[in-house]
């Protein structure tokens, strides 16, 4: 049903993978399951806290904040409830790790859960799913009703005096709701929009109360950082960009998959050792790194490592870790217009920035697209996303302009092409009204 | 009450209510709603006004959500829901031409149900899938790396299981 692994991978997250019954407490027990809550207890929570700012985890829902200073900004002793709530939301082009994580191995998500639960004396927590995932819902709620009969989630954890509820929430369907204010606007029975920040989920999350929101893998990472240490897992990755992550390769590849690799990783590695290069006779064109959402790279500047920095370096992001190859066969304007139907689809209509830029560029996109446009409608295209960058509540704006305006800068030569080849009768007809 | 529910249904509807603090309901209405929808098959305003009243909400609050998300309907869909992606990468895959294919084959335009009401098409955004692509989602079902041949025989099985 999916990939089988790679030879290069570095399996600490995806350790439990293969095992039978991966998904059932019995095989998470008998492969150091619930030690690493176990070790948080011995520990307590500042130590917590500074293991993990020390094993250099960064969020790998996108932003890549450095979740040991997000943990570290929960005020532990406000006298409102603390919730923890996991953002497995998934729904970034081009990623598709955390099904994975959850559907393979869910007691190692409900352990990290349990370990933020503890650390932010915290007594209950939500994983946000969602809708599409029906069956994780189902797996999850499983693996739930087991940790509760080992006494590992519910009354008066291994004999702490600490009780922790955890539930599981549907979405149903709203790419925005992977933004967190909008996530936690949806948990709360509202449309997905976004808040107005500050003031952060921090100090005034779930119902205006202190919240820590983490993604499924950053919390699957957790887990392992507290039961093995640190430096196990900072070692995998730069300094400020530790460990492994679960790296979606997906497009013009021979083997596409999900395979977790050290964050030290570069962008030729993964495409050529790992997802098994092109395909023969072709060339790459270009390379989205992390997600939709980032802008696109040439051939030329592939040159680069996986970790934030170093593609933040790139001009362009790590994001949520799907990466999509490109080879000469792809048509540019095409694959412009399909993002931007995307994001049009998907903006939440709550600021006119995204809700009218997307919808603009979506227009002038399929005009170019069919060959209707001039050259005049490419330089607009780079104006209206140049505007948009930046003016959004969310970055969900600024996600639409990233990749759109990076693609007419970088490929102007494929929109002046196809607008002649169109406008000359010449095009074949398979390229005229794809996406 | 006004609508009758499965006790499947009416049991989900519990667990959902008692998932949040006191005074939080209102946090079920979504929940609740896609659940009511898997039997039903369409959110009708007596469903609505039901919900309304279980999680203590004004009507209002519980048709604003189902006028946002994009798998809550007031339009029935057939008794299976064929969602076929073409976001980037299941259309790198070949995914838009698995639209084309299955929009030509069942002579249906995209959220359209055939006439004896068992399968409906959508073309839709990510759903998770992109290294196993094109993907094809069936009600909650995966379908990884469809070829057009192999949409054929998805939908024949769909046929066959009536």
């Amino acid at each position: 049903m999916f990939n089988p692994p790679s030879p290069h991978e570095v399996k600490i997250l995806t350790r439990r993978f293969g095992v039978q019954n991966s998904h059932t407490i019995d095989a998470s027990l008998a492969h150091q399951g619930y030690d690493g809550l176990k070790k948080a207890i011995a520990m307590g929570a500042d130590a917590v806290i500074n293991e993990i700012k020390a094993s250099a985890l960064r969020g790998r829902g996108g932003a890549g904040f450095p979740t040991g200073m997000k943990w570290s900004f929960i005020p532990r002793t406000s006298p409102k409830p603390k919730y923890i709530v996991c953002n497995a939301d998934e729904s970034e082009p081009g990623t598709c790790k955390d099904r994975l994580l959850i559907q393979n191995d869910p007691h190692s998500l409900i352990e990290g859960i349990a370990i933020a639960g503890f650390t932010m004396n915290s007594n209950r927590g939500y994983i946000y799913v969602r809708g599409e995932y029906r069956y994780l819902i189902y797996i999850l709620e499983t693996a739930i009703a087991e940790a509760y009969k080992h006494n590992l989630l519910g009354q008066n954890i291994l004999g702490t005096g600490w009780n922790f509820d955890l539930f599981v929430h549907s979405g149903a369907g709203a790419y925005e709701c992977g933004e967190e204010s909008a996530l936690l606007n949806s948990l709360e029975g509202k449309r997905g929009t976004p808040r107005l920040k500050p003031p952060f989920p921090a100090t005034h999350g779930l119902y205006q109360s202190p919240t820590l929101l983490n993604n499924v893998e950053s919390f699957c990472a957790v887990t392992h950082i507290i039961r093995d240490g640190a430096a196990d897992f900072a070692k995998h990755g730069p300094e400020k960009s530790g460990g492994t992550r679960l790296m979606c390769i997906s497009g013009h590849v021979q083997r596409p998959g999900v395979y977790e690799m050290p964050l030290s990783t570069t962008l030729p590695f993964l495409i050529n050792e790992v997802g098994g290069g092109l395909r023969p006779g072709r060339t790459l064109k270009a390379v989205q790194p992390g997600g939709s959402s980032s802008p696109i790279l040439l051939p030329e500047e592939c040159n680069v490592g996986l970790d934030f920095d170093s593609l933040a370096k790139a001009g362009t992001m790590a994001g949520s870790g799907g990466i999509v190859v490109l080879d000469d066969t792809a048509d540019i304007v095409a694959y412009a217009l399909r993002i931007i139907r995307f994001y049009q689809h998907e903006s939440c209509g709550w600021c006119i920035p995204c809700r009218e830029g997307t919808t603009w560029l979506k227009k002038i996109l399929e005009r170019l697209n069919q060959g209707e446009g001039t050259m005049k409608d490419v330089d607009l295209v780079g104006e209206l996303a140049k505007n948009m960058f930046g003016r959004t509540f969310c970055a969900l704006g600024d996600a639409a302009a990233w990749p759109t305006g990076s693609i007419v800068k970088k490929f102007r030569g494929e929109f002046e092409t196809k607008l002649a080849a169109v406008q000359a009768r010449q095009v074949p007809a398979e390229l005229v009204n794809i996406g | 009450m006004s609508i009758a529910l499965s006790a499947a249904t009416e049991a989900r509807w519990q667990k959902i209510l008692d998932a949040y603090p006191e005074g939080r309901k209102r946090s079920a209405v979504i929940p609740m709603l896609i659940f009511a929808q898997d039997e039903t098959g369409i959110i009708t305003r007596e469903l609505m006004e039901e919900i309304a009243r279980r999680a203590e909400v004004d009507y209002l609050q519980v048709e604003e959500v189902v006028g946002f998300y994009s798998m809550l309907r007031k339009q029935p869909l057939g008794k299976y829901h064929v969602q076929v992606c073409t976001n980037i990468s299941c259309m790198l895959a070949g995914g838009m031409e698995l639209w084309h294919h299955a929009c030509e084959s069942l002579h249906l335009k995209n959220k359209q149900t055939s006439a004896d009401g068992l399968i409906s098409i959508e073309e839709v955004e990510c759903m998770g899938a992109c290294s196993w692509a094109p993907a094809v989602e069936v009600n909650y079902d995966f379908h990884h790396h469809v070829t057009p041949e192999r949409f054929d025989e998805i939908i024949l099985e769909l046929k066959g299981k009536g």
